[in-house]
Formats: structure tokens, sequence, C-alpha cells
């Protein structure tokens, strides 16, 4: 191939598939490029789908895209070993004609971002890996790939190619991933007959529920697990940094296992058909793990960029977000025939800067240390959650102050008024 | 015992065979100089096992997640890339 792009996309994810189609729509002749045998076999999430940043670059989604539920109850729990406390929140706003999240299976969807990536009018060549940047005088002039005579050049390249980010790795643009920085998530997918969902779930149609949850099932470690109902399975999985498994050498399945024989969740899944395994890793080091963006002739976009907002349990939309405003750079400079130079590009950034993305990264810069130094969040608070409740709800025939004098007694032994003062002000701190 | 065969049992993949895209680096690293041997708890598809002190890698059942490479960060001694194109796990539900 001699022919020149005016863009390559490495990689087929949200990220990958935000900024092609975005080039293609505007006239630009755009290549990308995808190691699997089709968009999203190599792909993994939770998985939910924000609406909005789709939203702003597919209007009319809703009408053809793969989605499997729309939210309209979020739960969240801190498990004890066989105890669950928690919160949810459920509304029949969120069924309005224009939900604003779905749950998604990242293998359909993919594919179907994918197509109209294609129907834009970018060539989307599948089951090829990037091997390598190509450069030439310091300046990325395209990409080798493992095809025969796989050399093809491009004004820009735009790095979509997930966490690894092995390409700006190899090409000594940012460093190798602190274990400190990054989770592991193993999950799996369940499948059950759509009425036994809807009746253990309280739901009707094509309503959903998401369940987000901290605590015992993660031995200590920062992470959290969750579970999803799609339209007829369910997903489960958990996840925690790879510095806290090095630590506790409970392998990840072990975890999975665990979480799947909680009485609070075993009863959910109960009767289930597995019928798939998948692990992956989410960058969480935030805003102060955020490698350089941009260069001579690259860009670089979601998840390769760590744009997870780990808090919120955000991904894909930060990654369709980054796609789109990378692709809205290189259109505006094409348009003045300026080229895709370092300088040029700053504006990349800034756009981003300007975005709910680095917003939100931002916000919660202070969050990964945080939580590095307090590993009591995740073991003694749950506990202590956890029995306050029974203490409270058990009745007993003891008086309601003793009982509340017990609960503070057991707050205040386990971590001191002043550590309990302490962390408030960090979470604080570390959210506001 | 968690058996995790019977969990990549339901997993698709096309294995590149005699093309293994992980490779450790210098198994005496592992043997001698390797205190954790995280690589062999951390891996989620169990990828690699231990005998003795010896750690032997097989990728195929791999889920190209990246976490060997990267939990071997004292030692470095793991060689990662990923499959050739359209190899290695084939995701149908993600
Ligand atoms: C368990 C889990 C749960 C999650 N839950 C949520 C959630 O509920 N909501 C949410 O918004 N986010 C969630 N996330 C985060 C979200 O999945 C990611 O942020 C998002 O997928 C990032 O998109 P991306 O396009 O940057 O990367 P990816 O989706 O990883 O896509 C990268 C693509 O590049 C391809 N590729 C990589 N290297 C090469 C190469 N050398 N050559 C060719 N192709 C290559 C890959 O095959 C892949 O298709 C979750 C993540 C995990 C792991
Ligand atoms: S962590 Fe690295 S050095 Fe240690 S046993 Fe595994 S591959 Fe070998
Ligand atoms: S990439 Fe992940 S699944 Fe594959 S061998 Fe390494 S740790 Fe195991």
């Amino acid at each position: 191939m001699t022919e020149k792009f005016d863009a390559i996309v490495v990689g087929a994810g949200p990220a990958g598939n935000a900024a092609a189609y975005t080039l293609a729509s505007a006239g630009l002749k755009v290549l990308q490029l995808e190691r699997g045998e089709t968009p999203g076999t190599k792909n993994v999430q939770g998985a939910i789908l924000y609406s909005d940043a789709l939203e702003r670059i597919i209007p009319d989604f809703r009408n053809e895209a793969p989605l499997e539920r729309h939210i309209i109850e979020q739960r969240m729990w801190v498990l004890d070993d066989d105890s669950a406390i928690g919160t949810s929140y459920r509304s029949e706003a969120f069924s309005s004609d224009r939900p604003n999240r779905y749950t998604i299976l990242r293998a359909p969807f993919d594919r179907w971002f994918s197509e109209k990536v294609r129907a834009a009018g970018a060539l989307v060549i599948c089951e090829t890996t990037v091997t390598e940047l190509l450069q030439e005088g310091g300046r990325v002039v395209g990409v080798r790939t493992d095809r025969e005579e796989g050399d093809i050049y491009a004004d820009v390249v735009i790095l979509a190619d997930g966490v690894n980010s092995l390409l700006a790795r190899k090409a000594g643009f940012h460093g190798e991933l602190d274990p400190r920085n990054v989770a592991l998530a193993v999950k799996e997918i369940h499948f059950l007959p759509e009425e036994t969902l809807q009746g253990r779930f309280n739901i009707k149609g094509s309503e959903g529920v998401v369940i987000e949850i901290a605590g015992a099932v993660t031995h200590g470690m920062v992470g959290t697990a969750f579970l999803y109902t799609n339209r007829e399975s369910i997903t489960l999985g958990i996840g925690c940094l790879l510095s806290d498994f090095k630590k506790t050498r409970v392998p990840p399945y072990a975890l999975l296992e665990e979480l799947k024989q909680h009485p609070a969740i075993a009863p959910l899944i109960e009767g289930g058909e597995m019928k798939e395994y998948a692990a992956h890793l989410i960058p969480e080091g935030g805003y102060k793990a955020i490698p350089k963006l941009y260069g001579e002739g690259w860009m670089i976009v979601g998840d390769s960029a760590g744009l997870v907002n780990a808090a919120h349990r955000e991904g894909s939309n930060l990654a369709m977000t980054s796609g789109r405003i990378a692709a809205e750079t290189v259109i505006a400079l094409h348009g003045k025939g300026l080229p895709c130079s370092q300088e040029n590009l700053a504006v990349y950034r800034a756009a981003l800067d300007e975005s709910f993305v680095m917003k939100d990264l931002k916000k919660y810069r202070e969050l990964p240390e945080v939580l590095h130094g307090n590993p009591h969040f995740f073991s003694v608070y749950p506990k202590l959650f956890n029995r306050a409740a029974h203490t409270m709800l058990t009745v007993d025939g003891e008086d309601k102050h003793s009982k509340e004098k017990t609960v503070r007694r057991s707050f205040v032994e386990q971590r001191s008024l002043l550590g309990l003062m302490g962390d408030a002000y960090r979470m604080w701190r570390a959210t506001r | 015992m968690i058996n995790i065969q019977e969990k990549l049992f339901q997993n698709r993949y096309r294995v590149d065979d005699g093309r293994p895209h992980i490779r450790i680096r210098n198994p005496e690293i592992c043997t001698e100089d390797c205190q954790s041997q995280a690589c062999t708890y951390a891996c989620p598809a169990a990828c690699y096992t231990l005998e003795g002190k010896a750690v032997t890698l097989t990728t195929d059942g791999c889920l190209e997640c990246g976490t060997c490479r990267i939990i071997c960060s004292e030692h470095q001694n793991v060689d990662w890339a990923y499959p050739r194109g359209g190899h290695g796990i084939l995701f149908k539900f993600g």
C-alpha cells in the first residue's frame, strides 16, 4: 500500500470509532486498523453506556445500536462476609424517550459502531496488529503492521489502542504503567430467561438495574465489584489494583468465585448459564498519571491515554469524547491546510481541558493517593457499617440509646475519633 | 480449588499454533531472583504455573490483559506482545 491517508486510527474501540467516524464524516481519507477478527472481539467492559457522549457523535443511535437495557435503578452495596448494607436510587424519569444510561455488550456494540464508521466512508481493516509507529526525523509518519508490506503512511496517527498502549511506549512517548495505577477486572456473563431476570430485579420491558459493590469481597484491596442486568443475561465482575493483587496473592478468579457465592449475590444469578469469562485492565491513575497526549504527527485518546474516571466507573464516554475532540482538531487543521505538528495539535489538549473529561479527572486527582494511603476504607469501614446496621435492626430488648452507644464505640475502637475525622477530611479533599 | 480451565472452556480462541505472543525472557530469573513470582497467581487465566520453583508459561488461554507484563515490574522479565491480527481470544460478548 503506497497511498497516503489523511489520518490513521489504531484501534476500533469507542475512542477509535468516535475518532474515525468523526474524521470520515467530515470527508477526510481515513484508515482504521483493528487487531480483532471483527471490532469488539478483543474488548471488555461492564458495561454501562452513557448516552450523552455517543449522542454528540451519532444523535439517533437509539434507533439502531444494540442496547441491552436502559437503567432505571442504581444500587450501591457495601458487603461484609455474609451481609450487605446499601442505598439505591430508582426513578421513572430514567424511562424517558431518551434514557441517559444503558447496559450494552461490547462485542456486538463495537461491531455496530464500526459499521457506522464504514458507512461514513472510512477504510476499516481488521485482523491487523500495528507493531510500531514509523518515524522520520522525530515525526510520526505512519504505522508498521503485521501484514506483508504492511507499512502505511498518513499525515497523523491517532492512537486508540487501549490501556496497554504498547505503541506509544515502544516509541518512548511514555513509560510502563505503574501497578498502583492500574486495576485488573475479571467478569462473567450468566444467561437467564428474560422473565426470571425481570422478576428478580423488579423490572419490566427493557428497564434495567445496576449494582455497584464494595467491601469484604475485595479482601481489603482497593477495588470494587459490579452486577449489571442485560436483556437476557447478567454480567458480574470484580476488579482491584495490580499492586494489591501482588500483595495479597489472591488470584482474581478466586475473588470472582467468592463474589458469586456471597449470600446477597448468589440468589440473583442462581440457575444462570455462564457463557464467557473475560479479563481486562483499567487505567486508574487518574489526572496525575496522564501522559503526553500529542506530538509531531500523533495523538493519543481513550484508555491509551489513561482517560478513565474510576470513581464514577466512566471510561467509554471519556474515550468517545477524546476521540471526537482529537478528530475535530485534525479536521480544523486539514481545513486550513495546516500540518499536524506538535504545535498545531496543542489545540487537542486545550479542548480536552475545557471538556468534562479533564475537569472530572482533575476533580478527583488526589483520590488514587488517598485510597493507597487508607486501605481501611476497603476493609474496616465495610465491616463497621454492616455491624452497625445489624445492631440497630436487631430487636432484642436492648434500648436504642445503648445500641447507639455500642455502634459509636465500635467505630472509635476501630479507628479512634481523630482517625474518623481524618478519614472524613481526606475523602472530602480527594473528591471536592 | 477453582477450576479455571472450566471457565476458559466457555471462551472462543483462535490459537496461533507454535507462535506464542508472550515469552519469559530469562527463566533463570524466575527461579533464582524473583521473590514474588506474582505472575503465577495474578494471571486471570492461570497461564503461568509453578513446578517447584520453575515457572512455565502456556499462552493458549491468555485473555490478553497485560497483567503479567506490568506485575513483573522488578525484573521486567516478560516479553509481551499482542497475537498476530485475528488470533488469540475472540470475545463473543465482552
Ligand atoms: C471490567 C470493566 C468494566 C468497565 N465498565 C465501564 C462502564 O460501565 N462504563 C464505561 O464507560 N466504561 C467502563 N469501563 C472502561 C471502558 O471499557 C474503557 O474506558 C473503554 O473501553 C476505552 O475505550 P478505548 O477505545 O480507549 O479502548 P479499547 O476499548 O480497549 O479499544 C482498543 C482497541 O484497539 C485495538 N488494538 C490495540 N492495540 C492494537 C494494535 N497494536 N493494532 C491494532 N489494533 C489494536 C484493540 O483490539 C481494541 O479494539 C470498564 C472497563 C472494564 C475493564
Ligand atoms: S513475575 Fe516475572 S520474574 Fe517473577 S516469576 Fe513471573 S515472569 Fe518470572
Ligand atoms: S496477558 Fe493476562 S491472561 Fe495473558 S498471560 Fe498475561 S496475565 Fe495471563
